[in-house]
């Protein structure tokens, strides 16, 4: 009796010893370590703590390995990880301007108190491949060694931001303690959001979504007139205020890089003319995607300054429900499931019309 | 990998409670989708999850656990979602529809009618019935509460008026107890039948768009439809090739390089249990 193709537990088998030996390729070859990809790999681990939504090194580049260098599932690895983690505690807002900085540029003033570092960055390299790395046993590794001139930096730098904000032309942020902050992992989505919950989908959204959503501003489509206040990347400490001791506590540091838009309004009834921000703020130094994210957070608050919504990046709903890679990549590749019985329902309805057609065809 | 360091069936139990919190009011309001905080699972989204989510909350030790897809348990995705929880929860699991206490489903509702006590789950890849006439939340919601579902009606009306006939084959929008308009997840109409007056618990998990709803036992479920165009199911001329049902619902399968087709039941139970009728329960 002929078997339908249906795929069994042995081919499941099968593609699994498959993606071992696909992931740990030529066996001639030393195979990659944890800590070679966390130590040199760090903006790949990076973007994966970011959009995992989980500030783990080791993880990430423990996934990272496990995902043979697919982030967006690495990402999907860290984030089903994640999810069985218990709720530790809250922790107080983290300080940014108490960030132990290691880059921090304006672009809106020449010179600014503390002053401005550039850090690590690719900004001003030259895209030349550089064969000398090619080169395992030659690589300059005293160079690395050598202390940079980072270690001049001033341990706090003042925010850029104050001085517009002392003298009134910057809107003020204004944070409600009694507010709760809401969560996206805790609560359902829901329309329209409010500005924590936005931002929080932003973090761990796409950072090539949020990109191509930040550049149709820039393009026209709703377009927001940014400027790059402030840019920091550093480590923040992490506190929580335990129940029983009731004062606040360091747990630990993270990573983070800061980025803060001054945006050109107008003004409307209620509000005299003056600059607006957008926010973006991730773990590491993933400084594109904290671009792009405060981009689309000033886009998403057209409303908020009576601008007419009439692109796509303003759309919050549509922003906030496709920015998860780990939903979209999900449910685009759900294709490759079986939908026979769906296709044989169309085919039916298709075949049915078809021969309905032929014999009005054949009446005429 | 084992399962070692997760919790039974997966989830933590205050997720489980959160999500038992949902479908209790699903149950309360049939027909009416609860958003819930779905959580990530180790499965993609659109594989499943929201029906995953939902076994794992009301799953227990001494449930017999049956999982199908495109009516088959031997389809790659059912095979991968009985493992996860016969690893994860070490529950029983079984093929039979008759010995399963939970079933978890996609696109397919057992041919053979279930009992009361069992529980159908059911993945739902996008539970708006209203989605593709509109596709905003904060609109559709509104025609929920207003119970303003003319626009499906003109759409109806529309296929009708174009084509002679509904045009749509399969998540063929169905209204519940009277009142909320629900997709019925993309089962073919031949099922759309079997959800009505139920004496099985229908509960529906939707994983990336987090909404829950149920259609409890014996309640209503009606197909839309008009007057002059009742609601029909689909009708072959053709039998099962190995069983020889006519009743069923049939997989078309091309068996060789000159078009050659045969039609066999998608329900690999129900075909299994036809041929070995002596093995088969009461």
């Amino acid at each position: 009796m002929y078997v339908a193709v249906k795929g069994g537990e042995a081919a499941i088998e099968a593609a699994h010893r498959l993606l071992d030996q696909d992931r740990r390729g030529d066996p001639a070859i030393p195979a990659l370590t944890v800590a070679q990809i966390e130590g040199q790999l760090r903006l790949a681990v990076d973007r994966v703590m970011a959009e995992g939504a989980l500030y783990d090194r080791q993880l990430a580049a423990l996934a990272i390995k496990q995902a043979a260098g697919d982030l967006v599932e690495a990402i999907f690895l860290l984030r089903a990880y994640r999810t069985t983690l218990s709720r530790f505690a809250v922790s107080e807002p983290i300080d940014t301007a108490r960030m132990e900085a290691d880059r921090r540029i304006s672009a809106i003033f020449k010179d600014v108190p503390g002053g401005q570092f550039l850090g690590p960055t690719f900004d001003y390299t030259h895209r030349l491949m550089d064969f000398e790395l090619a080169d395992d046993a030659a690589a300059p590794e005293s160079d690395a060694q050598a202390p940079g001139p980072a270690s001049a930096m001033p341990m706090t730098l003042p925010p850029v931001m104050g001085w517009l904000e002392q003298e009134g032309l910057l809107e003020p942020e204004r944070a409600d303690p009694d507010l709760p902050v809401g969560d996206i992992t805790r609560d359902p989505p829901q329309y329209p959001a409010t500005r924590d919950v936005r931002l929080q989908a932003l973090a761990r959204g796409d950072e090539g979504f949020l990109l191509g959503l930040a550049y149709s501003t820039q393009r026209g489509y709703g377009r927001n007139h940014p400027f790059a206040g402030e840019i920091r990347s550093g480590r923040a400490i992490v506190e929580i205020v335990p129940e029983e001791l009731g004062f606040a506590v360091a747990i630990g540091e993270v990573e983070l890089t800061e980025c803060q838009l001054v945006n050109q309004f107008k003004g409307s009834a209620g509000q005299p003319p003056q600059f607006t921000r957008g926010y973006g703020l991730v773990f590491g130094r993933c400084e594109r995607k904290a671009m792009a994210m405060a981009l689309v957070d000033r886009s998403l608050r057209a409303a908020e300054f009576e601008e007419t919504v009439t692109a796509p990046a303003q759309d919050e709903e549509f922003v906030l429900s496709h920015a998860d890679n780990v939903e979209a990549s999900g449910f685009v590749q759900h294709l490759k499931l079986p939908h026979y019985v769906d296709f044989q329902a169309e085919l039916d309805i298709v075949r049915r019309m078809r021969a309905e057609e032929a014999r009005q065809e054949a009446a005429e | 990998m084992s399962a070692s360091g997760y919790n039974f069936a997966y989830l933590d139990e205050q997720s489980k409670r959160m999500i038992r919190r949902a479908l209790l009011k699903a149950v309360a309001v049939p027909g009416y989708q609860v958003p819930f905080a779905g959580r990530e699972m180790p499965l993609p989204y659109g594989w499943g999850t929201g029906g995953i989510q939902v076994t794992a909350s009301i799953i227990g030790r001494k449930d017999r656990l049956k999982v199908i897809d495109q009516g088959a348990d031997d389809t790659t995705n059912a095979v991968s979602i009985r493992k996860f929880f016969a690893r994860t929860a070490g529950v029983a699991t079984t093929t039979r529809t008759a010995e399963a206490s939970i079933i978890q489903t996609r696109h397919r509702i057992p041919e053979r009618p279930l009992q009361h006590g069992q529980i159908l789950v059911f993945q739902v890849p996008i539970p708006e019935p209203l989605r593709w006439l509109e596709p905003r939340e904060t609109q559709t919601r509104r025609m929920h509460a207003l119970a303003d579902y003319g626009a499906m009606h003109l759409k109806l009306y529309e296929d009708i008026a174009r084509f002679g006939r509904v045009t749509t084959a399969y998540d063929y929008p169905v209204q519940v107890n009277g009142r909320y308009l629900m997709s019925p997840s993309p089962i073919p109409r031949l099922d759309n039948p079997k959800l009505d007056r139920s004496p099985a618990l229908q509960l529906f998990g939707a994983g990336r768009e987090k909404r829950i709803y149920a259609v409890p036992p014996f309640t209503s479920v009606k197909s839309l439809d008009f007057a002059d165009h009742p609601f029909a199911v689909e009708r072959w001329s053709y039998r099962c090739a190995r069983c020889g049902a006519d009743d069923s619902y049939l997989d078309e399968i091309v068996v060789d390089d000159r078009g050659g087709r045969r039609f066999i039941c998608s329900d690999t139970d129900y075909c299994d249990s036809r041929l070995q009728p002596q093995a088969t329960l009461p």
